[in-house]
């Protein structure tokens, strides 16, 4: 069976400032994977490099058997099979909701337009936004606009989903209901790597988690192992300074 | 004499009175200077004498501001396309495309538009048999559109460049191509971003098409500078070039209104 994410030897650098100092993961098909670690370890840079926003400097990505660093590779076509989820929503702000979700169906799946419309108006109920298809990005909540950039990731059809960070902009009240969204979608056996700072998520939802320090992955396991029991003093250090702030 | 503390001479507030008392009567000075010293019989003779400006009517709207909106808009569609274009060119990864854009941008925003309208009145001298199309429009229109896309470009690389990194992000990881990504989410966010500068630019070529003075055009082709300025000479009185600069001030005021609205309202759907 061939894996949803097969990661070996990753390497990436910014110049002299080396991000990913060798990188091996492998994601199954309906897995969860949560990758944790302090800021500036290689989190989203690690997630960024499975569609090809950053350009690895070494080493092997292979989503579903097919190397996309290969320069023949057509990363368009391999980037329909990937949702992607950002920090910081990016809607397209001269669209409404609906449109977001209809856009890329249209113009890359060459759906017409009222296949194009159910299938958005499907996705924007299942993420609980249904009855703000007609508003624009800026009239939304950022919870909302994160739903409505969940769906315009679904109505693609993906088979893996990648978040990066998706409730590290919310208000705190608003973090709940783009989770339930999440959790829901790993529920019915979405493929999905996530890189989040909500360790109850990661706890209950993952099947795995991954800790990353400095470039490199220093622990993973399952979740009751990585989190409920780390043999990393890293690991321990870093879970310590999240889980309880104040000490 | 020492003053006591908190009781200065003067206070800045009693100074702040008397100095703008004196800049008060400095003005009043001088229009009183102005006003005793103009010949106003003979102002009001040579630029405001109705029946000259009489005269300027239809044709100062039959044939002039519209030739001057003929021209200003020619122009400005060209500067448009063109100046996305080099925009476009000069954001390439490319790079002869950047250098090609830049040279263009630096030479045309550095020359006289002056000096653009004089070559082109040598174009045919210079490329035997070749005819702008279009005859004095085309002239015209290419002047406008040559000096405006080059401004243009700069305005809409500055539109291109204001849209954030992550709608590209955003386009390119729903499987768009990089053409289409461009197409579909950042040039129409662009386009929203440089309306208020573009209004402007647009204001900036309806006055410079008044340069068309200089390809020598007459009778149908003239445009509202060119038309003053013959009246003016016919009647020698220069009533009518008053009355072309009011005509221009008529287009112009509201356009540069509208640009500020526009920039004010800049922003509410983002």
């Amino acid at each position: 069976m061939t894996h949803a994410i097969e990661i070996k030897d990753l390497h990436k650098h910014f110049g002299d400032n080396e991000v990913l100092k060798g990188i091996d993961v492998t994601v199954e098909p309906g897995q969860v994977v949560c990758v944790i670690g302090p800021s500036g370890s290689g989190k989203s840079t690690l997630l960024r490099c499975v569609n090809l926003l950053e350009q690895p400097t070494r080493g092997q990505v292979r989503v579903q058997g097919v190397d996309v660093t290969d320069p023949d590779v057509d990363i368009d076509a391999v980037r329909r099979h990937i949702g992607m989820v950002f920090q910081q929503f990016n809607l397209f702000p001269h669209m409404t909701a609906l449109q977001n979700v209809m856009i890329a169906q249209q113009r890359v799946l060459r759906r017409g337009k009222r296949a194009a419309e159910v299938v958005a108006r499907e996705n924007l109920d299942k993420v609980g936004v249904i009855d703000k298809c007609d508003a624009f990005p800026a009239q939304l909540s950022g919870g909302q606009q994160q739903r409505v950039a969940i769906a315009r990731a679904l109505a693609m059809n993906p088979d893996l989903m990648l978040f990066d960070e998706p409730t590290s902009a919310l208000d705190p009240e608003l973090v709940g209901d783009v989770l339930a969204v999440m959790r829901k979608l790993a529920e019915e056996g979405m493929t999905m790597l996530v890189v989040t700072h909500e360790m109850g998520f990661a706890r209950e939802v993952a099947d795995r988690v991954v800790f990353m320090d400095g470039g490199v992955i220093v622990e993973d396991g399952p979740p009751a192992q990585v989190i409920g029991d780390p043999r990393h003093e890293r690991t321990r250090s870093f879970l310590s300074r999240v889980l309880h702030p104040e000490d | 004499m020492t003053a006591e503390p908190g009781k200065a001479r003067l206070s800045p507030r009693k100074k702040q009175r008397i100095s703008r008392g004196v800049q008060y009567a400095l003005l009043v000075a001088i229009v009183v200077g102005v006003v005793l010293y103009a010949d106003w019989p003979s102002l009001a003779q040579n630029f405001t004498k109705l029946d000259v400006a009489e005269k300027a009517l239809p044709e100062l709207f039959t044939i002039a501001l519209r030739n001057t909106m003929i021209y200003a808009v020619g122009g400005f569609v060209l500067s448009f396309v063109f100046g996305l274009l080099l925009a476009l060119m000069r954001l390439s990864t490319v790079g002869p495309y950047r250098w090609i854009s830049t040279i263009y941008i630096e030479i045309f925003r550095g020359l006289p538009a002056l000096l653009i309208f004089l070559m082109i009145t040598f174009l045919p001298l210079a490329l035997p048999g070749f005819e702008v199309p279009g005859g004095t429009f085309g002239q015209g229109i290419l002047g406008l559109g040559l000096i405006g896309s080059a401004y243009q470009a700069e305005v809409f690389r500055a539109g291109l460049q204001a849209v954030p990194k992550g709608q590209t992000e955003a386009a390119r990881s729903l499987g768009m191509s990089a053409f289409r990504a461009q197409l579909t989410v950042v040039i129409p966010q662009a386009i929203r971003i440089v309306i208020p500068p573009t209004t402007n630019q647009f204001v900036s070529l309806l006055k410079d098409s008044s340069l068309v003075f200089f390809l020598g055009v007459s009778g149908q082709y003239v445009e509202l500078a060119k038309f003053g300025n013959d009246l003016a000479s016919q009647y020698a009185n220069a009533t009518p070039i008053l009355v072309a600069g009011v005509t221009y001030l008529i287009v112009t005021i509201p356009l540069g209104y509208l640009a500020s609205r526009l920039e004010h309202r800049k922003g509410t759907r983002r």
